[in-house]
């Protein structure tokens, strides 16, 4: 029933070719546990499908129960205007068991980031209206609880393990008719 | 089961408990645009559940003057340390005594299970149902299509919220 309203922008953090045959769009929280165990499994995705795949991630902060999510998005929004997103993404996931302002900071300084700029950054909200759009957006699109996926714009109900996430790819990969000339959107 | 209410029709008034001591009647709401959330217990272990995701869209709600209600057969204690612990800024309505009688007046009661079932109700100022949604039960269904309906719903004259 829900569909993906905002396709894949140029506002977007993005793996992969922007004309590739499938896109796959994930909401995610930092502080949820059940990310936090499907970040390997994106990794492995990625790694089998290659340029076969664009991947999108966007922030979707339960900020009620994981009052340490919208920080950590912020967080990464600040690495990502240095060029590190994708770097602050997988430590921030991969420190989820111990996430604390204290962790966000350490992580930062281990990718040379400048603390008491991000302390700033946070402070001041700079990056807190393009995580709260990609919430809202989120919203709109019919995202129900994290990590919620979008296989060609489709939700995906159910598990969200490498081998569902693949084989949601490929069924979504095998309905592209061969003969359709791909235009890149972005 | 039977089929859940539809557009058009009168909305049953109710009068339940919302916390221990605090009861709620429908008809105090009138004039008002209303969402009503039946779901089938407090305590869903994920994350992002659908009360959770509702208290967080809760200004996008307000904003289109739009007040919203949660309804289980949960008893006022238990909804009340279900409501605390998530921080919910929303009224979670009792159904109780007799049990699942709001639901089952909206032909959301799911027998078999004696629970609510997940169907949406968005009420208009004059209390009619104007748009209502039912989910298999399994499946969360997010704030997308309250939202929808509410914006094709007339623009409020008065900005009140």
């Amino acid at each position: 029933m829900s569909e993906l309203r905002f396709p894949i922008n140029e506002y977007d953090h993005v793996i992969g070719p922007s004309d590739a045959p499938v896109t796959l769009v994930e909401y995610g929280d930092y502080q949820c546990p059940h990310c936090q165990a499907a970040w390997p499994e994106v990794e492995l995705v990625l790694r089998h499908f290659g340029r076969g795949l664009c991947y999108a991630y966007r922030h979707f902060p339960i900020s009620t129960v994981h009052p340490l999510a919208k920080p950590a998005a912020e967080a990464a929004e600040f690495a990502g205007a240095h060029g590190l997103f994708w770097e602050m993404h997988s430590a921030i996931y991969a420190n989820g068991h111990q996430l604390s302002a204290t962790t966000l900071f350490a992580l930062a300084a281990q990718l040379g980031l400048d603390a008491a700029e991000l302390r700033n950054a946070l402070e001041q909200g700079t990056y807190a209206a393009k995580v709260e759009a990609d919430f809202l957006g989120g919203i709109r699109s019919g995202v129900n609880g994290t990590p919620c996926f979008f296989v060609n714009g489709e939700r995906l109900d159910g598990a969200y393990d490498a081998m569902a996430l693949s084989s949601a790819i490929e069924t979504a990969a095998n309905d592209v008719p061969s003969n359709v000339v791909r235009i890149p959107v972005a | 089961m039977g089929e859940i209410l539809q557009p058009g029709a009168k909305a049953p008034d109710f009068t339940a408990p919302v916390t221990p001591d605090q009861k709620l009647s429908l008809n105090d709401l009138k004039g008002r645009r209303v969402i009503l959330a039946f779901y089938p217990a407090d305590w869903s272990p994920v994350c992002g559940d659908q009360m959770s995701l509702y208290n967080m869209v809760l200004p996008e709600f307000r904003k289109h003057g739009a007040e919203l209600l949660g309804i289980s057969v949960d008893g006022a204690w238990c909804h009340q340390a279900y409501a605390r612990a998530n921080q919910f800024h929303f009224p979670l309505i009792a159904d109780f005594h007799p049990k699942g009688e709001i639901a089952k007046s909206y032909g959301a009661y799911r027998d078999s299970e004696g629970v609510a079932e997940r169907a949406l109700f968005i009420l208009d100022e004059t209390g009619h149902v104007i748009w209502s949604y039912l989910s298999p039960m399994a499946v969360n269904p997010g704030a997308d299509g309250i939202l929808d309906a509410l914006e094709r719903m007339p623009r409020l004259e008065t900005t009140d919220v």
